[in-house]
Parts: C-alpha cells; structure tokens; sequence
C-alpha cells in the first residue's frame, strides 16, 4: 500500500515512530497530484514548495523531541473558499482569481503544521452541488471521471478520494461536504453551528455555514474535528463550549442507542442503491445491540424551498462586498463608481452566482420581505422543533445523504430532482445540527454510496460513534 | 397664511472607545490612512464582526443621560447600499429592535423635545474628492481608518418648532453627552454630525407636511441658518399655493441656500435583515442600573443646583453648565474663593470672551481654577483693581503664570498709599488748572476727567475709590 | 410566481449586476421557477412563531475595548486595483439614477 493510500491517524503513528519522513509522505502525495490532477481537476493552486517547507520544519521539530500534535505533518488539501494568508484565495471566481489575502483562517492557524498541498477546487463561490460552476475546471468523480464529484467541496473530496491528499477542509452550507464526501466514497462531517470558527471561511450564507472535515475514515474526521473546533475571537458565534476529544467514545459501540428513521426521508424517491444502503445500516445497527426507530420530521418537504430563500439572502448580502473597490476585479476603463460597480460584478460573477444574488435580493427586498425571506425563517423554526422533538425519541437519525448517485458531467438535473437532493442535507444547516456522511460502499455501478447521520447540537461524539461502528460493516472506499 | 415649523434632527456621534464597535482596531484620530485597519473593517472575505463592550456601555450611558428607556434585548441589522466608503456594501446598525426609546431634552423656552430613539451602529470610511467637491471630482479616495469606528444615532421626534430651537437642541444633547464622556463631540471633527428633517404645516393643523432633508450641515449655526432659509423658502412655495417635494437637500454654507441633491421619493430599498453574524444583545436590568448610577450629575440637575446653592440666576447658571469642564472650573474657583457671584461675573465675561477669541475651550487654556482665585482675592484685597485685573487676566491665560508673580514683575500693584496718592493729585491738580476751575463751577465732568489723569499717570494702578475720595477732598481744600 | 425581465432589470440593478442580451429574459424564467417553487411554505400556518435567525438560541459574547494591531497600510492596500497616497482610488463617485 502506497503511503497515499493510507489514513491519517495510520501515518501519524508511522510518524510518530520516524518510520517515515513527513518530507517523503508530502512527496508521495505531491507525486500523486502530479500524476492524477490533470484529469481530475481537483486543485486550482497546488502549492508543493510550501507543503515541502512545511514538511520539514515538522521533520525538524520532531527530531529535537519536540511533542507534536497527531496531524503533524500529515498532507492537506484545503477548499479554496477558506483564506490562507500569501496564498491566492479564488472562490473560484473570476472575481477573486489574482486575490492574495494577508491573513489566514482561523482553522489554518490552527493546522500550521500540516502541509498544505493545494487549494481546492468548488462551485464558485460555493453555489452550487457539481464543483462544474467553477469559474476555472470542473472537477472530476475519481471513481468516474466522466462524472461529477459533487459540491461544492468536490475539490477537497476528490483529492482526499484519489491520495492527492490525506484529509482536507470543506466547507458546508446546504450540503456541500456531505454531498460531494458521498459522491466520492469518504468521510464528510458538517459539524454543529458553531463548533468551528467561520473566521476566514468566505461566507455564503452566514447562519448556515460551518467548515468541516473530509477524510478517509471516521478516525481521521474525528481527528481533524478536533484540531479545528474550539472558541476564536474573531467569531462570536462560535460557542465557548470546550472540545472533547473527539476519539475518546469512538469505539464503545451502540448497544442500547435509539437510532431515528425519519419517515418522510425515506418515502423520498431514492435511487435503488441508497434504499439498499440504508437497509443493510439498520440491520447492522440492530445487529450491534441498537434500536432502530421510526420518527417523523412533518415539515420535511419544505426544507429545500426555506433553504433557498435564506441562504440566497444571506449570500446576496454577503456578495455585495465584492465590487472592484478595495480588491478583486475591477472593470477597465470605468468613468464612475456606477458603471465600476456593473462592470465589475458582471464580468466577476458566473451566472448561477448572479442568479442567487438576485433571488435574494428579491426575497429581502420591501414588497417581498414578509412573505418570503421572514416566512422562510418561521418555517425554519418549524424544521429546527421537527428536529428537537424527534431527539426525544432518539439519539440520532439515520437517512440518506442525497437522492442518487452522482450525474454525468454536463448533465443537468430536473429541478424536482434537485430540489429532492438538497433536501435530505439542508434541514441540518438550517437547524445548526450536526450531519455526517458516511461511505457505505458501492452500487452495482460501481459508485460509492453515502449515508447520513444527524445528531443533537454539539453531538458530534453520538454521529462518530455511530458512524465508526457502521463502518465496520461497510468497510472503507479503497483509494485507488 | 401662518405655518407652524416642524423639525426633526438626526444626530450621528461618535463614540471615544479604544478600538472599533466590531473589530479590535484603533479609533484613533489623525493616522496615516489605512493604518488602522483590520480584514473586518476593510470589508474583506470572512472577516466577521465581534461586538465591543465599551460601546455598548457608552450607548446605554448616552441614553440613558437623554431619559431613555434601555431595552434588555436588542439586535443587529444589515443596512444594505453602495457606495465606495461602505466596506462590506452594507452598515450593521440597529433597526426595528434599537438599544434605547423615548427620552427627552429639555429647551430654557419649556418646550420638551422627545428623543424618539438611540441606537448603536458603525461608521463608514472617508471619502476624499479630486478638489474637494464631490459633483465635479474626476476621482475620489478612500481611507477606511473611519470605517468601524462606534456610532449612536440619536433621532428626535419632530417637536422642535423653531431654528433657534433646533440649536439649542443641538447645544444641549452635545452638553449631556460632553458630560457622560462618550464622545468628544466636535463637528469640526466628524464626531458629532446632524441631518434635518423640515416641514411646515399650517397653524392647527396636526397632519405632517412634506418634509425636507437637510445634509451637510457642519456646524450648528449652519443648522440654524440652513433651516431659516428652509422656512423661507417653504414659505414662499406654499403661499404661492406650490408642492414641497419630499427630498434630500444639500446645504451650501458659502452661498447660503440650500439645493437639491436626490429626489426621495425614490427611496433607497435598504433591505433590512437581522445581522446574522451577531446573536441577539441581552443586558441585564442590574448592569444597566449600574452604568446610571455612575452618570455625572447631569446640565439641567447642575443648572439647578447652581441656582440653589450659589444663588445664581437661571441664565448665569445654564450659561456655566454649558461645557462640563466650564462648570468645574467655576465650581473650583468658588471652593477656593467662595464668592460664587463674583466668580460667575468674572468667568461668564471675561474667561468666556477670552477662550472664545483664542478659539480654545477651558481645559485647553493655561489658565486654572487656583489661578483665577488667585487672581480674584488680589482685588478683593485691594492690591490691584478690577480693571487691572483684566489685564493681568490675560496675561495669565497667555503665560499661565500666577497672578502674584505677574503683578509683582510689571509693578502692577493697585496704589492704595495715601501719602503717594496725594503726591499724584497734587501733580495732576498743579497741570489741570481748568479742571479745577469747571469743578468749583460746579461741572461734574471735571472731577471723573482729573480722576482719568491720576489714572493715566499711574497707568491706572491707582486705587480708583481711594483716588475719589482723596480727589474730591483736595478740591475741596482749593 | 412570475418574475418578469423588467422586475429582473430592477433587482439586478439593485445588486449592481448588468444584464446583456437576453440575459434579462432568462434570469427572470429562472427566478419565477425558483419563486413558484418556494411559494410553498405560504401555505403552512405560522402563526404565533418567531423567525429564527440564529440556528442557535444564545446571546452575544462581547470583547473587552482592546486595541489590536491589524494590517499594515501595506498589507491593506496589497491588493487594491488603483490606489493613490496611501488610499484606495475610486472613480467619480454618483449615485443611482
């Protein structure tokens, strides 16, 4: 097994033992996006000679005896939403292309000694649930190069996926780590709204994003939980809740757990592959000791329709700051600040950026106000008592993470199919809850298959628990 | 036709804090551009706002010197717009849910105006124009220094009936947040701005009339004035049986009139929503408590006081509570020179005009309480007069030397020696002998002339009562 | 729900967006479709519920009124697309129309 393949906490033992190099594993990895990523397009910036500094600074460090934490060293790709400071930071947009910020994320700061292999690939401004909206390449499924990966993190998933990292940083709004970890056989964790800090992560929609990780296996997530999580100064929405070690009940198992099957996620018009998925999750589940229960989540189906109304207001909002003034592109030869502010947006912005912008603006403006953007946000409660009651009933619900498996590139979903997607991931945005999704092995195709969890707030430590013990059942997808 | 005037003001100051409402930079004044600045207040991706505890104190403070009612719950919203100055092209202030309603200032006239609401919000950067006119400049410059900085915006609710009122409005919420020690205050200085709203209606009637607002406006004599040539020019429209049309108009101090600058009617769709980055505000009753117990004693209480205790007319007295630091340098000459009527003579004319000529305000000047008791017991004793005093007044507000030691060097001491004083008349006699002859005819001029030549002689360092007296017993013994 | 390209012209004029050709007419199918399909939650009762804005129920956790050295004028203006003594130069400044 080549040093890529392996998972994160496997290489921090071998480094751990000076078995291996944190120099020779970045060049492992480094070799493997050199060999794979014109293919797969995961990268927009690969930054080798700064993961190699890096590398051996740990390399360094750990020969003086230094005590490093357990990713030191390991490769990370990190999605290029999230700043790092020197380093261009794109969104994937034409806006932000020659955008170089002068500071880091919080989470970066916080995974200094992890070598960064590249910025990552994403719908553009993460809008969107294909990675194709990127204003660059789209990205391509490792397990299908003709299809997509998913998004908007199919940059990080697909590297974590081929070995052109060991985990990475994603981040999620209505979907975005979950899906794309599902369309490529990892592990994706959006964590409890704030868990981890947004200091850094370019907002889309404020009250729904979170980073998160996508790794190789739910140790690994547990991990890199862990090393991000925690109070910031900088973001005073993240709770000053301290962080457990994320590992330490992994593997005590579900006997005497109540597992929730929300009944109306499952009535959803599921692809053959997921319904059988789903099957063999419960009975496994029931197998080790747990019981598996049904649940209703009543408000369910207007999940998708709310999540569109906020989160395109929130990002019309968000966007605005985008407007040639103090960074990114500008318009040439513009006689006022009117036609600069037109120009630039317009020639900055892809096309499904400005129609979410717009359909927020309309949603927040006066005339429509009542009836759209605040009657979404009561519905929204609604959702979130949905989820409160049914943690009453249970210690977390099971259900898939999106509708079917992932489309050709190019192809267009119906809206209704769409819509069915997104619903089974962004109920858990808009309740703040945390959601993980789990590989649970392949279809007949060939196509890995996620399946989901969704815990209480702060519950991060029931989803992993679960979610190791149904990967001993599925096993883990082999990067090839 | 006659027209009740309708005004209603909008007052932006800017709070003193250390660092910024939503980021750790400095508020500091005068900086290189763009030195103080941070990825937040520079409107820069996934920076986020982290509210400053201080200048939630400091509003709740300002309001609650101004009568307010502070609300235990309050958020956030996003004011979304345009424009160069607006890092993040929208301003986070307060919206339906502000810090503080119903307060109230009172005027001397009696009329209460009520202060509808106080609410808390950032500052915009600051825009340059290529020559200092904004419709002609070809390009502008931006410095966000500015940008983040605390805001309270104070609105009134539209009980001012008069230009004059609105001044001494004006005079008055600055003198109440001078003392809460907020803010600094100064119009010169960006940290207090005011916008008019004007209407006129006519007498009786209680429906609003279409109102005009007025902007720049960059002190409060331009508000008076811009506002007297509003109800002129109102005036003459409605009489001439015209519309007034609802409107933002600018006012130029130059010129003196004021000239439309958008129509707004077309009113800007802000799209207000709640600020998602920031949770609701929760106070408790009992740190809210706190904070008043600590105000100051507050203009209109001290007014009163001052009436009670030193005896001073009400005018005396609102004139020295007008600046903070004014009524305690009168209250400090008076603990060391406990004549509270004289002190008040002495710095109602003599120190105001002075500080008024060199544009300074008291804590500024070298002069002190201790100084002018000094200065005031010196003619209380005789050692100089009044008038001499004056002098030496000023000399102490130029050097901030001590009065003793300004007499003594310049040989300033009053002349009270009665032996000298005789030596002076009798010269002064000798060299007038036509006074003295309109004087035994009885002219009264004569004598206040030879008293201005025993003045002149001593430049005017003689005891005036004593050079009367002593005068007047001369000549009777011609 | 129809959103009309006249209606799409006004809101994207309000986010500062231009629209060429027919991008007007094609914006605004695409938003009435998406319109339509939210118009959907106007038929559940929602009487006597708060709008929830925070995914959270928790109150602001404030700063203390400390000074932080940030960026550096440098730093600040590193990425500008047109400065000028040490500020950030925009073109004539007007208003909306």
């Amino acid at each position: 097994m080549e040093l890529y393949q392996k998972t994160a906490h496997e290489l921090s033992g071998l480094l751990a033992k000076k078995e291996i190099s944190a120099r020779e594993l970045t060049e492992n990895v480094l070799a493997q996006i050199q060999k794979k990523d014109s293919e797969l397009g995961a990268f927009i910036t690969v930054t080798g000679e700064r993961a190699l500094e890096t590398a051996q600074k740990v390399d360094e460090l750990r020969a003086k005896g230094e005590k490093l934490g357990a990713l030191a060293g390991i490769p990370l790709a990190v999605k290029d939403n999230i700043c790092t400071e020197g380093i261009p930071t794109t969104c994937a947009s034409k806006m932000l292309a020659d955008f170089i910020p002068p500071y880091s994320a919080t989470v970066m700061e916080k995974l200094s000694l992890l070598p960064l292999v590249g910025k990552a690939n994403l719908d553009e401004f993460a809008m969107g649930s294909s990675t194709q909206s990127s204003a660059f390449h789209p990205t391509r499924n490792p397990h299908d190069p003709k299809r997509v990966p998913g998004g908007s993190s199919g940059g990080p998933a697909a590297a974590v996926a081929s070995g052109e990292a060991i985990m990475a940083l994603g981040t999620d709004t209505g979907g975005s780590i979950r899906q794309p970890a599902a369309f490529c056989g990892v592990v994706g964790l959006k964590p409890t709204y704030g868990r981890v800090s947004r200091f850094g992560a370019v907002a889309f929609a404020s009250s729904l994003d979170q980073v998160g990780p996508i790794a190789r296996d739910v140790e690994d997530a547990a991990l890199l939980l862990e090393a991000i999580a925690g109070p910031d100064a900088l973001d005073g929405t993240v709770s000053s809740k301290a962080v457990p070690d994320f590992r330490a009940s992994l593997k005590s198992g579900v006997r005497g757990m109540k597992i929730g099957l929300p009944k109306e996620y499952l009535a959803l018009e599921l692809a053959p592959a997921v319904q059988e998925k789903l099957a063999q999750a419960r009975e496994h589940l029931e197998a080790q000791g747990a019981q598996c229960v049904e649940v209703s989540l009543p408000r369910s189906q207007y999940a998708a329709a709310v999540y569109h109304l906020i989160a395109s207001a929130e990002a019309s909002s968000n966007l605005a700051r985008f407007d040639g003034v103090r960074y990114g592109h500008r318009a040439e030869n513009c006689p006022d600040t009117l036609t600069m502010y037109l120009q630039s947006r317009s020639e900055g912005f892809g096309p499904e950026v400005k129609l979410r912008i717009m359909l927020g603006t309309y949603a927040l403006s006066a005339d429509a106000y009542a009836d759209f953007y605040q009657k979404a946000q009561k519905v929204r409660r609604l959702i979130a008592d949905d989820f409160a009651h049914s943690f009453s009933q249970c210690d977390c619900l099971l259900l898939p993470t999106t509708s079917g498996l992932p489309p050709l590139l190019g192809q267009e979903l119906e809206p209704r199919e769409s819509y069915t997607a997104d619903l089974c991931t962004v109920s858990a945005n808009l309740a703040g809850l945390p959601a993980l999704s789990l590989p649970s092995g392949m279809s007949e195709e060939g196509l890995p298959v996620g399946l989901q969890l969704v815990g209480n707030h702060f519950q991060e430590e029931t989803l992993l628990k679960v979610a190791w013990t149904l990967e001993q059942c599925f096993g883990q997808v082999e990067v090839k | 036709m006659e027209y009740e005037i309708v005004i209603g003001l909008e007052v932006h100051v800017e709070l003193k804090t250390k660092s910024k409402i939503f980021c750790s930079c400095s508020t500091a004044f005068g900086s290189e551009p763009n030195s103080q600045v941070c990825p937040f207040c520079l409107g820069m991706p996934g920076a986020l706002p982290v509210l400053n505890q201080k200048v939630v104190e400091f509003a709740t403070r300002a309001s609650l010197a101004l009568g307010c009612t502070i609300h235990t719950s309050s958020i956030f919203h996003r004011k979304n717009y345009f424009y160069p100055d607006l890092p993040a092209a929208y301003q986070i202030s307060q919206f339906d849910q502000p810090l503080a309603t119903e307060g109230k200032i009172a005027l001397t006239d009696g009329n209460i105006i009520g202060v509808t609401r106080v609410h808390m919000e950032a500052e915009a950067g600051k825009s340059t124009h290529q020559g200092d006119n904004i419709l002609a400049a070809e390009f502008s410059l931006e410095d966000f220094n500015r940008s983040g900085i605390g805001l309270i915006e104070i609105v009134s609710e539209p009980d001012i009936r008069s230009p004059q009122e609105a001044k001494e409005y004006l005079e008055r919420l600055k003198a109440i947040l001078e003392y809460t020690e907020v803010s600094d205050c100064k119009m010169e200085e960006g940290s207090l701005r005011c916008d008019a709203n004007i209407s006129l209606r006519p007498m009786g009637s209680s429906k609003l009339g279409t109102k005009a607002e007025l902007k720049n406006l960059n002190s409060f004599r331009a508000v008076e004035r811009a506002l007297e040539y509003e109800v002129e020019r109102q005036t003459q429209l409605l009489d001439r049986g015209e519309r007034v049309v609802q409107e933002t108009r600018n006012w130029d101090e130059a010129k003196g009139i004021t000239s439309s600058m958008r129509s707004k009617e077309e009113a800007h769709d802000y799209r207000y929503f709640p600020e998602p980055d920031l949770l609701p505000l929760e106070l408790e009753r009992s740190w809210i408590e706190e904070i008043r117990s600590t105000l100051p004693e507050l203009p209109h209480a001290r007014a009163a006081r001052f009436q009670q205790e030193y005896g001073l007319p009400q005018y005396d007295a609102e004139l020295l509570v007008g600046s903070k630091a004014l009524a305690n340098f009168y209250e400090e000459t008076v603990s060391l020179f406990p004549e509270p009527k004289e002190v008040a003579n002495w710095v109602m004319v003599e120190v105001l005009r002075l500080l008024r000529s060199s544009e300074q305000e008291i804590q500024q000047s070298k002069l002190t309480a201790k100084g002018l008791a000094g200065l005031l017991k010196l003619v209380q004793d005789g050692t100089i007069s009044g008038s001499v005093g004056k002098t030496v007044l000023e000399k102490m507000f130029k050097t901030g030397q001590e009065p003793g030691e300004i007499v003594e060097k310049q040989g300033l001491s009053q002349i009270s020696d009665q032996g000298k004083l005789e030596e002076i008349i009798a010269q002064v006699v000798a060299a007038n002998p036509k006074s003295v002859t309109d004087f035994k005819a009885g002219k009264g001029k004569a004598m206040g002339f030879l008293v201005g030549q025993v003045m002149k002689q001593t430049r005017g360092m003689a005891n005036p009562q004593l050079t009367n007296k002593l005068l007047g017993e001369f000549l009777k013994k011609q | 729900m129809v959103i009309t390209p006249e209606k799409t012209k006004q809101l994207a004029q309000l986010a500062r967006l231009a629209l060429f050709g027919d991008e007007a007419a094609e914006f605004a199918e695409q938003l009435s479709g998406i319109l339509t399909y939210t118009q959907q939650i106007q038929s559940l009762n929602t009487e006597g519920t708060e709008p929830m804005i925070y995914p959270r129920a928790t109150k602001t956790i404030m700063r203390d009124d400390v000074v932080v050295p940030s960026l550096s004028q440098e730093q600040a203006l590193a990425n500008a697309p047109q400065m000028q003594d040490g500020m950030f130069r925009v073109p004539r400044i007007i208003e909306e129309e």
